[in-house]
């Protein structure tokens, strides 16, 4: 089963590689890994998603805590979050193809960022599966390359709202 | 508050966590170290002749005594030398703290002369580490490095300390206190879930407590006793576990595992309910893992919550220092006087099965016209002092010594269990004789393991250290050459050591005294004559040179299916 992490750290030199050479030392697995600075500068979040049976995230979730520097990790299946992930798509669009890049583009509400005379350039941000969904269609296209951000993800605010089921 | 140099600084932070020993090696990086070393006479240098066996050196003394071991080294060389030393630290949760001198700041990632990113390279075996860039963090730091390496689950810390860092000044006072934010280990365990273990445990026909190194580190052995003795239960414990229970008490079973006891491994495949304490599940201990104990309840109790679940499925889990859980497992006794005496006669049974397992199998050989390595480590049992520390190399050596040794209390037998590193016997020894001057140290050795850090035989000489090491001269690396010999039919490739030192004239050779035994019915006056003699001695006994270490269960295999003598 596919999970999103949040792991917060120290700020410091070296944490990411603690994090990652656990991984790779215990043969856990990554799907994606985002790390940036938070609202305090003193602590960086980074966001893995992983996959595994309960007993292997179990153990990732307690060997990340057992790193001094890991100051909490959130699994976000315990929780009610929201997802998003950002992909840059370079495509082929020529003449006959022109019109439908930008249709299927404003299908999905991605954008247009940058344009030549042969590709367009597509930003567009949200959860793994729209993103995977929009790759496959523009596919058959002629997809030159694409670039993603990894998965970044929020706990959603209960506050006035009901538990979703 | 005066301005010191760093390096002044560091011995100063050394004195503030009562460091009155250090092992280690100088060279470039670490010259500023040294030389204010020579001023800090409340502490002892001992200088060895390798850095690994600084580490070694290092690890025994915290074994032994249960303090934290300090070594240091210089950088690059000095410094890669420690890793093999801090693997085996790390594998068997003991606390120590290892500075190793870096090049200075504005040349760390040139490729410097003598540069190793010593902090990269020992990520995955140290608790945790630090490279001090400002000499204002100094103190912090290493008022972090030593109370993570004893606290929680121990283990070791390396500090690196570059040259110019060391050399700055810095108005210096060393921290009272320290603010860790994310560690702050689990020590009392959930009262919840102890009552919940004690209602398992008291229903239970045939348990047994399988107890590990991590009751030593606890210094929860007399807990243990208690606990044991209370409610009847048998006791095996791991390599890393012996002594924490008293060999010679009734209920002790001995080692389980891979050449652990028959009764032990039958007793643990019949259980119930096995209580595991402060061990970890080890593949050297449960064998084919599915098949571990499989009518068993499994309770385990650990300080490390990674532990937990990690190899076997648990059952009934509980976060804690070894020694408040056991003491609040006792407690939970008060008021259950009569299911207590239900459990004590519904197991009865149980212990009586188990002790026919003992009578049928126990831990035997053949005695013949050439010196046995049982017989050998039989007879230093029976005439070194009660207190004696005893040490091992890795192999038939360690294995025979867990087998025949008889260890009644903890932190008596001191040996590399987790990384299984040859090498380790020797030097952890003479760290052991550091903390311990007037006390019996004695190395049980191969042939094969006592050539990995021999050169520290100088060291002991040098500093008047009176270990004794009796090696087991079977000509062979003995364990690989009987796993050749069971599993690849005879195919001796690689184990003979054909060419080996002549030990008495290497003693000799190093100012030390070196005697060599070939007649079983000179092994006891040996033994006499060398702990007779004041300083270091080489005990050379010439053994079988194809005995085998019995039980063993083949790897993979489960535990019930030993091939026995």
């Amino acid at each position: 089963m596919r999970h999103a992490i949040s792991v917060y750290v120290d700020n410091q030199a070296g944490v990411l590689s603690r994090v990652v050479g656990l991984f790779s030392g215990r043969g856990f697995n990554i799907e994606s890994l985002s790390v940036a600075p938070t609202l305090d500068p003193a602590k960086s979040l980074m966001v893995i998603t992983t996959t595994g049976n309960e007993q292997v995230l179990e153990q990732i979730k307690k060997q990340l805590n057992k790193l001094i520097n890991v100051i909490k990790v959130v699994d976000c299946a315990d929780r009610d979050y929201v997802e998003r992930e950002m992909i840059l798509v370079k495509i082929k669009a020529e003449k006959e193809t022109r019109a439908e890049v930008l249709r299927i583009a404003d299908i999905f509400r991605a954008k247009v960022i940058d344009v030549s005379p042969k590709s367009y350039t597509l930003s567009l941000t949200g959860d793994k599966s729209k993103l995977e969904g929009f790759v496959e269609i523009l596919t058959p296209i002629g997809i030159i390359d694409f670039v993603r951000t990894g998965t970044v993800v929020m706990e959603r605010e209960m506050q006035g709202r009901r538990k979703l089921p | 508050m005066r301005k010191i140099t760093g390096a002044q600084a560091f011995i100063e932070a050394l004195r503030c966590e009562g460091v009155t020993h250090a092992f280690g090696y100088p060279g470039g990086a670490v010259l500023d170290i040294f030389d204010a070393i020579m001023d800090a006479r409340d502490i002892q240098f001992i200088l060895s002749r390798h850095e690994q066996g600084a580490v070694h050196a290092a690890d025994g003394y915290a074994r032994a005594s249960g303090r934290v071991g300090v070594c240091l080294v210089t950088s690059g060389p000095g410094a890669t030398n420690t890793v093999t030393g801090i693997a085996t630290a790390y594998m068997d949760s003991i606390p120590i703290v290892v500075f190793t001198g870096q090049v200075p700041t504005h040349l760390i990632g040139n490729d410097a002369f003598q540069e190793a990113d010593i902090v990269g390279i020992t990520r995955p075996c140290t608790k945790h580490n630090y490279l001090v860039k400002d000499v204002c963090d100094l103190g912090r730091v290493i008022k972090e490095a030593f109370y993570i390496a004893r606290t929680g689950r121990p283990g070791p810390v390396l500090v690196d300390l570059p040259k110019d860092v060391m050399k700055s000044t810095v108005n210096f006072k060393y921290p009272d206190s320290l603010s860790l934010e994310s560690y702050c280990p689990t020590y009392k365990g959930h009262p919840g879930q102890i009552r919940r273990i004690m209602g398992l445990i008291l229903k239970s026909r045939h348990p047994v407590i399988y107890a590990g190194g991590g009751v030593t580190l606890a210094g929860a052995s007399k807990e243990l006793s208690d606990f044991a003795r209370r409610l009847q239960l048998p006791v095996t414990t791991t390599l890393m576990g012996m002594g924490a229970f008293p060999s010679g008490d009734p209920l002790s079973l001995g080692m389980l595992g891979m050449h652990g006891t028959y009764a032990a491994n039958m007793t643990v495949t019949n259980s119930d309910c096995l209580i595991a304490i402060g061990a970890r599940f080890d593949d050297r201990v449960t064998g084919k893992v599915d098949e571990f104990a499989p009518k068993a309840k499994i309770i385990h109790i650990d300080i490390d919550p990674t532990s937990i679940s990690k190899n076997v499925k648990v059952d009934l889990p509980v976060v804690g220092d070894c020694r408040m859980v056991l003491r609040g497992m006792l407690a939970e006794l008060a008021g259950k006087d009569a299911e207590l005496a239900e459990m004590l006669s519904q197991t009865a049974s149980w212990r009586s099965e188990i002790e026919v397992w003992k009578e049928q199998q126990p831990l035997r050989y053949c005695k013949s016209e050439i010196v046995k390595p049982q017989y050998v480590i039989e007879m230093i049992d029976e005439i070194a002092p009660d207190d004696t520390i005893i040490t091992t190399e890795v192999g038939q050596n360690q294995m025979w010594t867990a087998q025949f040794y008889k260890f009644n209390e903890p932190r008596l037998f001191l040996t590399s269990g987790g990384l299984g590193t040859m090498g380790y016997g020797f030097p952890a020894a003479i760290g052991a004789q550091v903390a311990f001057p007037g006390r019996t140290v004695i190395d049980i050795a191969g042939d094969g393991s006592i050539q990995m850090n021999i050169q520290e035989l100088a060291t002991a000489v040098q500093y008047d250290l009176p270990v004794k090491v009796m090696i087991l001269n079977n000509g062979y690396l003995g364990m690989v050459r009987q796993w050749q010999s069971l599993f690849y039919k005879k195919r001796y490739s690689h184990t003979s050591m054909a060419v080996s030192p002549d030990f008495v004239k290497l003693a000799e050779a190093y100012g030390a005294k070196g005697l060599r035994v070939t007649r079983p019915e000179d092994v006891k006056d040996a033994i006499r004559e060398a702990l007779r003699i004041p300083g270091p001695v080489i005990v050379d006994f010439v053994v079988d040179p194809e005995e085998d270490v019995y039980p063993m269960v083949p790897a993979g295999a489960p535990i019930n299916n030993m091939l026995l003598v």
